[in-house]
Parts: structure tokens; C-alpha cells; sequence
């Protein structure tokens, strides 16, 4: 029998483009999250509606929309390999977990990207932010990195998480405190982004390269870890 | 120790499922070549051993040797040369039959040529390889199922109910490709109820009993 090819990249190329391709078929992240994720924002903005206080908040109350949608998208990723059983079926055919790992982390990142867009753009109207050519050059460095962070974590607890009980519940205890620092860093730099409270491009440029430092650590910690955390 | 020529080595092997013994100090041996029959009421431990010899379920006492690989501390090196078919198929239901077939062709470094080769022994024609597996129904899904375990090129093929769900035609097709497959050199195990069925095709049968296994010898 020839041998197994199941290097790393090709693994990973071929989850990602079969999990963007399912969503893509599907449509799940664009009728049922995206509205879930416009609906918070606008709860926000009715909680919020009050002396200018939602354009102080909105780079915090962007960054909590994508997080809670994060926690729906990256539940949607891993029910996809628990609808047929497909996760045994790539457990038994001794797949790299690496592999498997960077591929659920790129189709993650690619639609929390697009989340992004939309969200953004929503915080641009609702809450009337400002954004300069400065500040969405800086976003859009943001919001790639923080996603690098999200995804990494939210791929590593996922895929932990696919065959436990009570698996639903279970993903936002585990996710939500471990992507805490991206959080922070991500709602600081937006801060800077939209100009809120005085603070300068400048300000944002650190917590850019505290969330560069994140995305390292996450996707290599991930990379390592992904196949013994999810090998019962 | 296990020996060149056995595909499966038990001794004494024990599975927990939770304080459950799923599989009570079974010891069983198959050679390669083989296709064993296993046999025995809901719920004995069929589904367990084969898991087992999948890798899927961890050893909780005795010893387990898979194609040379000892599942203790070389599961994924022997899970690379096996292929599983559970009761799920392990399937993307919103893909197409040729989506999928491509997915696995892509993971195990497939050419285009084995993939329709696959599909073609499957019976799985250009208007079914284009539909969404959702809208298949169960003896399509079984057929989709089977060619992605052609491209896997496994070594030790372990099926749960392979004919389950599958018209006349199919059953006789999924029988030819067990033969072939063996004649090539591939073990399978097979875990089934239709004995009659089933146990033409087998070379040997196992009953498990209560978790332990009983022999019943060759056919």
C-alpha cells in the first residue's frame, strides 16, 4: 500500500478551502450570524444611547460583538466535523493534527475578517465614530492580528471541546478568558483607530505589536498542542 | 509480540467506557489477508473492538498491536494504514459526493485519476457526484463513504453494517471490493448482523460475547 501523504500545509489547505467552501454552500455565517452579530451592535446602541457615551465605547463594543460572534463561528466549525462523524474519520486516517489545526485557524480567520468588515462599518453608522485613512490602516492591522488570536484559541478549544458534553456550553468558559488579552489590546488600538477620547494613531501602534506577540504565541502554542488535546 | 504476518494482535485487552467494560480481557489475533466476520448482539462490544483497533478508544490493560504498531504508544502510525466505516460515514453533508471525494484526495495526496477511479467503482455516476450529500439518500452516502475508503488506500479496513442501507446491486459491489481489496494485500474486518451476508464473504468468524471474544474458526 503507498504510503500516506499527510503533510502538514496540504492538510491545512485542504480543511480550509472545504470549511470556507461548506460556508460558502451553506450560508449559515451570513443569514444567521452576521444578523445575530448587526443585532448586538444595535442592542448596544439602544443600551448605550446617551451623551455621547456609545462613541466612547465603540471600539470596546465592536471588539465584544466579534467575540460573541466568534464563539457562534467557531462553534459552527467544529459542528461540521460532528454532523457525519467526519472528525473520526480524520482522527483515523491519522491526519496531522497540525495540520488540521492552521487549516481550521485560516477559514476562521477568513471569516472573522469578513465579520469584521461589516461590523465596522455598522459601528461607522450606529455609533458615529470617526475613522481616518490613518486610523483604517490601523484598524485593518487590528483586526488581522486580534483574528490570528481568536482563531488560534478558538480552533484549539473547539477542537477540545468537539467531543465533550455539553460542548456549546462548555466553548465560551474555556474561549472567552483565554482571548481576554486580545480583548484588551484589540479595543485599546481601535481606540486609537476611531480617535476616541483624544488618543492618537501612535497610542494604537504598541498594543498592535502586543497582539502580533498574542498571534505568535497562540498559533505556535496551538500548533503544538492541537493533536494531544484532542487525541481521546 | 506480534508477528509479521497478523494485521490485529490482542491480549487481554481491556476498554473502559467510562467504569464499563466494553471490552473484557479480549485476545484475538487476524493475519493478514483476512477478512474476519464479527459477529454478536447489541451492545457485546463489536463497535469497541473496532474502535479500538482503530485507535479511537484508548487501552485501558492488555496489549493491542495494529499492522506491526503497537496502539499504546504508535496510534497515529498505525491509524495512517487503517480505514474506518462506522455506522456515520463520515461525511460533509453540504458538499457534493465529488467535494468530498476531493477533500480526501487533497488529505492523503490522491491524483485526480484515483479519485474518478473510485467513484467509478462506487457506481457513483456524474449526476449523483454533483449532488449535495445532504439530499443523497443512506445507500449513496454508504457508496460516497466507500470510494473516499478506496482513495485512503488502507491497509486494515474496519466496517461496522457495510451493507447496511444499500440496494441488491451495492451489497454485491461493496462484496467484490472486499475480495479485491484483500487479494491486494488489505485485512478487513467486518462487524455485522447479516450473518448470511456477510459471512459468505468472511474467511473466518468472531463472536464477542459480553465484551469477550469467542472464535468460531474459518468458514
Amino acid at each position: 500500500m503507498t504510503q500516506l501523504s499527510t503533510s502538514t500545509m496540504s492538510v491545512a489547505r485542504a480543511i480550509a478551502t472545504k470549511d470556507l467552501r461548506i460556508e460558502w454552500r451553506s450560508k449559515v455565517l451570513v443569514n444567521q450570524v452576521l444578523p445575530f452579530a448587526g443585532i448586538v451592535m444595535v442592542l448596544f446602541a439602544f443600551a448605550l444611547d446617551n451623551d455621547g457615551i456609545l462613541q466612547r465605547v465603540a471600539p470596546g463594543l465592536v471588539w465584544l460583538a466579534v467575540l460573541f460572534s466568534s464563539l457562534i463561528v467557531v462553534q459552527r466549525t467544529f459542528a461540521i466535523e460532528a454532523a457525519d462523524n467526519a472528525l473520526d474519520a480524520i482522527k483515523v486516517a491519522g491526519v496531522s493534527p497540525a495540520g488540521v489545526f492552521l487549516g481550521k485557524s485560516v477559514a476562521l480567520v477568513v471569516q472573522l475578517l469578513l465579520f469584521e468588515c461589516v461590523l465596522v462599518l455598522l459601528s461607522l453608522v450606529l455609533y458615529q465614530v470617526h475613522l481616518s485613512w490613518g486610523g483604517a490602516v490601523l484598524l485593518v492591522t487590528v483586526s488581522f492580528l486580534a483574528n490570528i488570536g481568536i482563531a488560534a484559541m478558538g480552533a484549539l478549544y473547539g477542537g477540545l471541546g468537539a467531543a465533550a458534553k455539553g460542548r456549546e456550553t462548555l466553548l465560551p468558559l474555556l474561549l472567552l478568558p483565554a482571548v481576554a488579552p486580545v480583548l484588551i489590546a484589540a479595543t485599546r488600538a481601535t481606540e486609537s483607530a476611531f480617535g476616541v477620547g483624544g488618543a492618537t494613531l501612535g497610542e494604537g501602534w504598541p498594543w498592535v505589536a502586543l497582539l502580533a506577540v498574542f498571534g505568535a504565541l497562540f498559533g505556535f502554542g496551538g500548533t503544538l498542542a492541537f493533536g494531544v488535546l484532542t487525541e481521546e | 509480540m506480534s508477528s509479521v504476518d497478523e494485521a490485529v494482535r490482542l491480549r487481554n485487552a481491556v476498554v473502559l467506557l467510562g467504569s464499563f467494560p466494553a471490552l473484557a480481557e479480549a485476545s484475538l489475533v487476524v493475519k493478514k489477508g483476512e477478512i474476519a466476520l464479527i459477529s454478536g448482539a447489541n451492545g457485546a462490544g463489536k463497535t469497541t473492538l473496532l474502535r479500538l483497533c482503530a485507535g479511537l478508544v484508548p487501552l485501558a490493560r492488555g496489549e493491542a498491536t495494529v499492522l506491526g504498531f503497537d496502539l499504546a504508544t504508535q496510534r497515529r502510525e498505525a491509524q495512517a494504514h487503517v480505514g474506518l466505516l462506522g455506522h456515520a460515514n463520515g461525511l460533509y453533508i453540504d458538499l457534493t459526493a465529488q467535494e468530498n471525494l476531493q477533500f480526501w484526495g487533497a488529505v492523503v495526496g490522491a491524483s485526480t485519476q484515483e479519485i474518478a477511479l473510485s467513484a467509478k467503482r462506487m457506481g457513483l455516476h456524474t449526476r449523483l457526484l454533483g449532488t449535495t450529500v445532504a439530499k443523497m439518500s443512506a445507500g449513496q452516502r454508504r457508496r460516497t463513504a466507500l470510494a473516499i475508503l478506496i482513495i485512503r488506500r488502507a491497509s486494515l479496513w474496519l466496517l461496522d453494517e457495510p451493507h447496511a442501507g444499500l440496494d441488491a446491486a451495492g451489497r454485491d459491489e461493496i462484496d467484490n471490493i472486499l475480495r479485491e481489496a484483500t487479494s491486494a494485500g488489505a485485512t478487513v474486518i467486518v462487524a455485522s448482523h447479516e450473518l448470511e451476508r456477510a459471512g459468505a464473504l468472511a474467511t473466518r468468524r468472531i463472536e464477542v460475547v459480553g465484551g469477550a471474544i469467542v472464535e468460531h474458526g474459518a468458514q
